[in-house]
């Protein structure tokens, strides 16, 4: 299965949730997208869109300067 | 012939109704989407992004508001009424509008009948396209609810301005406005809407409580930064300084941040207050010359404009007045341009008295 990758490093929400949405839009159904992102609020914003828009969270790994998501369409 | 006929002549179901609600993470959005969707409606949330959002982005830079829910509101508000959401970043078209607002600024510098005017109109492009095929807007306003926007007579001023005409319903003050498209069609039931008016919140209140919602955002003068007195003068600020009015995405995210102090028309100090802070300014050494304390702990401080050597040691000074050495005779300070080159200097700290007030933007 392919995987996409997507760098919001240093960005600010919404704008992680708003690159993620795009992102997902140029995918097939069941590819995978790996979010990089800095800003914490990304940590409830990005499942919580995932959740109402029917995507899912697969892994959400986070370090200290880094979160990292992988979504499946 | 159309769908819309066929099924009146064949008695199929008739159609499902689309609607898209302006959501964005206050009360009023909330109610109006969920009383239109009681009726049947298939509704589905848009939300705009232009950069003066108070939304989210504060709280994740402060580390003081590390307690506080770091949740988005019109998430929050979609996954309530278990309705999709989509996020349109319209922050660079958003520019012409605070600049250039063909009706006017509210009491700060906010536009807010043209921002709902293109809103809405935004709303109304993308809910219009083939592949998304709603038939109507939906809005959360009262009126009489704000002072420059939402008023009887600017009712009609949005629905025509903005193209969505008689496709334009507020739920919540149907009843004070004349019958819509949705209503006179049938699609939604007018008797089943609502007659709202004037400033009280308290048949909001009433209706949230029906609903059974809790917990809603209740932010005060809305969810725009330009309501605010403040940050509207440090954008009035920013514009005089340069000499005309423009502005980039990375300078309205950092006017929401530290203090900003301008000792000089050229340029200003951008002083973090705090590590969250520090941590966002960090983000942006790559754009700005910074300034950082090295013989004792301080804040980032960026430098915003054109500056020569004597501005860089003014600042300096100013910089240490905020680091740990505000007493000591000398701080030692690192300097630091966007390219990565770097000195150090030691500067005497300035007293609170030498920070003059009305360098403080």
């Amino acid at each position: 299965m392919s995987q996409h990758t997507l760098d919001c490093r240093n960005l600010l929400c919404p704008m992680p949730v708003i690159r993620t949405q795009n992102a997902l839009k140029e995918l097939s159904e069941g590819e995978l997208l790996e979010v990089t992102c800095t800003d914490p609020g990304t940590l409830s914003d990005i499942p919580t869109w995932c959740r109402i828009n029917q995507h899912e969270v697969v892994s959400t790994e986070e370090d200290k300067h880094e979160i990292v998501f992988i979504i499946k369409k | 012939m159309t769908q819309e006929t066929s099924s009146v002549n064949t008695g199929e179901q008739p159609k499902q109704r689309k609607a898209v609600a302006l959501i964005s993470g206050g009360l009023d959005s909330l109610l109006a989407a969920k009383v239109v969707q009681e009726q049947g409606i298939h509704v589905e949330g848009i939300n705009f992004y232009t950069g003066f959002c108070v939304e989210g982005h504060t709280h994740a830079i402060r580390k003081k508001d590390k307690d506080k829910q770091k949740r988005n509101n019109s998430l929050w508000v979609a996954e309530q009424l278990g309705i999709k959401l989509h996020i349109i970043d319209i922050s660079e078209e958003y520019k012409d509008i605070v600049l250039n607002p063909k009706h006017g600024y509210g009491a700060n510098l906010n536009p807010c009948l043209d921002c709902k005017i293109f809103m809405v109109n935004q709303a109304q492009a993308w809910a219009w396209a083939e592949e998304n095929g709603f038939d109507f807007i939906i809005t959360g306003e009262v009126i009489g609810q704000r002072p420059k926007s939402q008023r009887k007579e600017t009712m009609p001023i949005i629905a025509r301005e903005s193209g969505a005409d008689d496709r334009l319903l507020r739920p919540l003050c149907a009843k004070n406005l004349m019958p819509t498209l949705p209503e006179r069609e049938g699609w939604v039931n007018r008797d089943e809407l609502y007659d709202f008016s004037g400033r009280s919140r308290k048949p909001q209140f009433e209706l949230a409580k029906k609903f059974g919602f809790e917990d809603f955002a209740q932010p005060a003068g809305g969810c725009c930064f330009l309501t605010d007195a403040n940050y509207s003068k440090k954008l009035a600020d920013l514009w005089d300084a340069r000499g005309e009015r423009r502005y980039e995405l990375d300078d309205i995210m950092l006017l929401k941040v530290g203090r900003h102090i301008r000792p000089k028309k050229n340029f200003k100090l951008i002083v973090s207050r705090e590590e969250g802070e520090n941590n966002f300014l960090r983000g942006y050494k790559k754009q700005f010359t910074s300034i950082h304390t090295v013989s004792h702990g301080g804040p980032l401080t960026l430098l915003d404009g054109e500056f020569d050597k004597e501005d860089i040691k003014l600042a300096a000074q100013i910089a240490a007045r905020y680091s740990g050495g505000k007493n000591a005779d000398q701080v030692t300070v690192q300097v630091e341009n966007y390219k990565g080159t770097s000195f150090v200097m030691d500067v005497p700290p300035m007293s609170a008295e030498e920070v003059k007030q009305e360098w403080h933007v």
